[in-house]
């Protein structure tokens, strides 16, 4: 197989160094902390092999925590290169290397993971199910999505990372021009994650349309479920692309096919049609959720319905429609003639309306509303003005002709993190205030949040908005130095001083967990942001079971009309019955674990190594058809035992509408 | 989904994955042995591909066991749009301006 040994391990670069002896330590003191403190059996039964939507909604949120310190470590490394001009920090072949795993994680397992993390916790309690179609999948999906990310993560310490870009477009992602191993861990990392999102989509859009409580239509549905049903179908017609297109990538680069490959009759271009495809839908498989859970917070916090609940749908469906026909905006420059470049203009520009419809929306369900400035709320309330910026911008970048200007500068790279950091990162830190409490039963700490609030945000826009007039002057995206002459210097060094600012956000953020896990207040009301949907109806932290009784819906904001009318809000012990539940598998971390090391060789050109660890891959489905575990049955005791915990509680108020 | 035919043996299934392994192995055959022209074998094996397709739609993807006709036209008819988006898509961009060159 002529391993290369030597080329196993990187060495040479003390930043590396100190990064693996960090990993290491790291590892030895976490088994050595759990095994001091007998937690394996817990972290087994309660955690690595749960199917509850809750704790695999948590577990996807912890992942997407720590990916987003290891992409923004990277963007910090990136804003310390370009610092100063002709610095010496890092070069230009680490630098290929950081922006690549930076684009790369900062989208596929850090804003992919945040909000399917979010979803899996909030969707089927809002639908008042007990958990998603198909819970062992759901489980499953998780483990997929981590294992590919941690196969991606050490492409740094071994073997060599990936360095043609996020996009890693072709001819540059080949063989022939990057012959090391680190592409292979691109193409077969990201396979082995994408099939945990497909199936992720799979699974949501089963659970809404078929696991909704009594009464609730789909015209009732609150808008975040609304949102996760569409970005699921998104899902599911995007995902495939980007299988295929990966698949071929790593075809041609492991067993020599030429699909994307120039020299052997084959078209560059393909690869970034294909990659695009699923691209643009991809952005917007991102933003949708986002603009979900603005929809909820906003509707609590401005104490009204949510305005225009309808044009909502709809412009969320036209959005979703329009977005799989621009992917080709990515590559003007390309040259597909006039006909092309102007149709393309035309349908993203196209996309602004419905975007712009609910932009009008969010901001009359707060006129007139008796807004609470919560940390949730500001982050929704930032939300608006720098969202627009990135949208503008986008419309800019939409004309063909002008792009031909922009394309390829730190222009596209402000508008892009004008995007993505309002419409992901802020929705997300707003999704987390907001259902903390529903996850752990006690609030994040208001004060801490807003420091955490106004750094992140002064920081955001000190670090991204240099960055428009920079490319404007004409510097060019990933490039890993400049020279004095340019004239560039003080702007990147503003820059560079916003995402110090930045950071200190995110370290506020982090201080916030820690302070609220140790000091914050642990009895609150199971309602305490007095909410309108029905994931508030139950306790917190949520009984594994969720509802003892599914909830019947009459309305749009059921919970608010059931706190008004007091009607559902108490559960009578004639009303107690037995529940059905799933039972825990070591199967989905166990898939986990056999793909890991399959791709891992597979990444390394060991296939006959790969080949013999993918039979684990078959017999773990062998095993999994031959699976009839029908679950357990939660004896009414139990039941009444945890309901009286919670519903009997001092404080406990279900009827306070404001 | 245990109310069809659960117990009895999956035969259309099993018959779907031999066709599909013949039509897939044909088309390479096609591809790889045979002498034809470029065109030719575009189409032959294009052919090949929409008639798997096709196949599988009935032999693996319920589409005749559905509930409710609705929700299968609309599938159908999203279906459709997609195939279309990507692949004729994809084709107009690759094949004009200085794209085709
Ligand atoms: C948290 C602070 C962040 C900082 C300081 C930061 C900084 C940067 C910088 C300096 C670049 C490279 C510019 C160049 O081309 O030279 C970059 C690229 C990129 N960033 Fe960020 N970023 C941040 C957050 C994010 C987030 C949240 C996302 C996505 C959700 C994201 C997605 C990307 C992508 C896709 C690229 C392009 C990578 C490529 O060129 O292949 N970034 N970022
Ligand atoms: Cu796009």
């Amino acid at each position: 197989m002529g391993i290369k040994w030597d080329e196993f391990f990187i060495t040479g670069d003390p930043l590396i160094l100190g990064s693996q002896i960090a990993i290491l330590l790291t590892m030895i003191g976490a088994v050595a902390a759990i095994t001091y403190l007998k937690k394996w059996k817990y972290l087994w039964t309660e955690w690595l092999t749960t199917v509850d939507h809750k704790k695999i909604g948590i577990m996807y949120i912890i992942s997407a925590v720590l990916m987003f310190f290891r992409g923004g470590m990277d963007g910090l490394l990136m804003k310390a290169q370009t610092a100063r001009p002709e610095m010496e920090f890092l070069n230009s072949q680490h630098y290929n290397e950081i922006f690549t795993t930076h684009g790369v994680i900062m989208i596929l397992f850090m804003a992919m993971p945040f909000l399917i993390g979010l979803m899996n916790v909030v969707i089927p309690l809002q639908i008042g199910a007990r958990d998603v179609a198909f819970p062992q999948l759901n489980a499953l999906s998780f483990w997929l999505f981590f294992s590919g990310a941690m196969l991606f993560n050490i492409s740094f310490v071994i073997g060599g990372s990936p360095d043609a870009g996020w996009t890693s477009y072709f001819p540059l992602a080949g063989k022939e021009f990057s012959p090391g191993i680190g592409n292979n861990f691109y193409a077969v990392a990201l396979q082995i994650a994408g099939i945990g999102t497909l199936m992720t989509g799979i699974n949501f859009i089963v659970t809404i349309l078929k696991m909704r409580t009594k009464g609730m239509t789909l015209m009732k549905m609150p808008m975040f479920t609304w949102t996760t049903f569409v970005t699921s179908i998104l899902i599911v017609a995007a995902f495939p692309i980007f299988t295929v297109a990966l698949a071929l990538m790593t075809f041609d680069r492991l067993y020599g096919t030429h699909f994307f490959t120039v020299s052997g009759g084959g078209m560059d271009m393909l690869w970034a049609n294909l990659f695009w495809l699923w691209g643009h839908p991809e952005v917007y498989i991102v933003a949708l959720p986002a603009f979900g859970i603005f929809s909820e917070v906003i509707a609590t916090f401005s104490r009204k319905s949510l305005f225009g609940y309808k044009s909502m749908v709809f412009s969320i469906l036209g959005i979703a429609l329009l977005s799989m026909v621009v992917w080709v905006h990515h590559f003007y420059t390309m040259g597909s003639g006039p006909a092309v470049n102007s149709f393309f203009s035309i349908t993203t520009m196209a996309i602004a309306i419905p975007t712009g419809v609910k932009m009008f929306n969010w901001l009359f369900t707060m006129r007139k509303g008796r807004i609470k400035i919560t940390s949730a709320m500001l982050w929704a309330l930032a939300f608006v003005p720098c969202f627009v910026i990135g949208g503008v911008t986008g419309v800019m970048l939409a004309m063909g002709a002008a792009d031909y200007q922009y394309h390829n500068t730190l222009f596209l790279v402000a508008h892009f993190h004008y995007v993505l950091i309002p419409g992901v990162v802020f929705a997300v830190f707003a999704g987390l205030y907001y259902w903390w409490p529903k996850m752990f039963g006690f609030m994040l700490n208001e004060k801490i949040g807003k420091w955490h609030f106004w750094l992140f945000v002064i920081g955001f826009n000190v670090t991204f908005m240099p960055m428009f007039f920079l490319g404007l002057n004409g510097a060019v995206r990933r490039a890993y130095t400049y020279s004095a002459e340019s004239g560039f210097a003080p702007l990147f060094m503003l820059s560079a001083i916003g995402s110090i600012i930045l950071a200190a956000g995110f370290a506020v953020f982090c201080y916030n967990i820690y302070w609220s896990i140790r000091y914050a207040d642990r009895n609150i009301s199971s309602d305490p942001w007095d909410a309108r949907t029905l994931e508030w109806s139950t306790a917190s932290p949520v009984q594994f079971y969720n509802f003892a009784k599914l909830p019947e819906v009459k309305s749009l904001d059921p919970f608010w009309h059931m706190k008004k009318k007091n009607e559902g809000l108490t559960l009578f012990d004639s009303e107690i019955e037995e529940i059905h539940m799933p039972s825990n598998s070591w199967l989905p971390i166990y898939m986990g674990v056999i793909f890991g090391i399959a791709g891992f060789l597979l990444v390394f050109e060991w296939h006959i190594a790969a080949a013999v660890a993918a039979i684990g891959i078959f017999a773990g489905l062998i095993i999994r058809s031959f699976d009839y575990n029908e679950g357990f049955h939660v004896k009414k005791d139990e039941i009444h035992r945890i309901e009286n915990a919670w519903r009997k509680t001092e404080g406990e108020v279900h009827d306070h509408v404001s | 989904m245990e109310h069809h035919q659960s117990k009895s043996f999956p035969i259309s299934h099993v018959i779907g994955f031999v066709v599909s392994l013949v039509l897939t192995f044909g088309a390479a055959g096609i591809a790889l042995k045979t002498n034809l022209s470029f065109k030719v074998i575009m189409w032959i094996i294009g052919s090949l591909a929409v008639i798997q397709a096709g196949m599988q739609l009935f032999m693996f993807m319920h589409l005749r066991e559905g509930e409710d006709g609705k929700t299968n036209l609309v599938n159908m008819i999203y279906a459709v749009f997609m195939v279309i988006v990507i692949v004729v898509g994809s084709i107009w961009v690759l094949t004009s301006g200085h794209a085709a060159h």
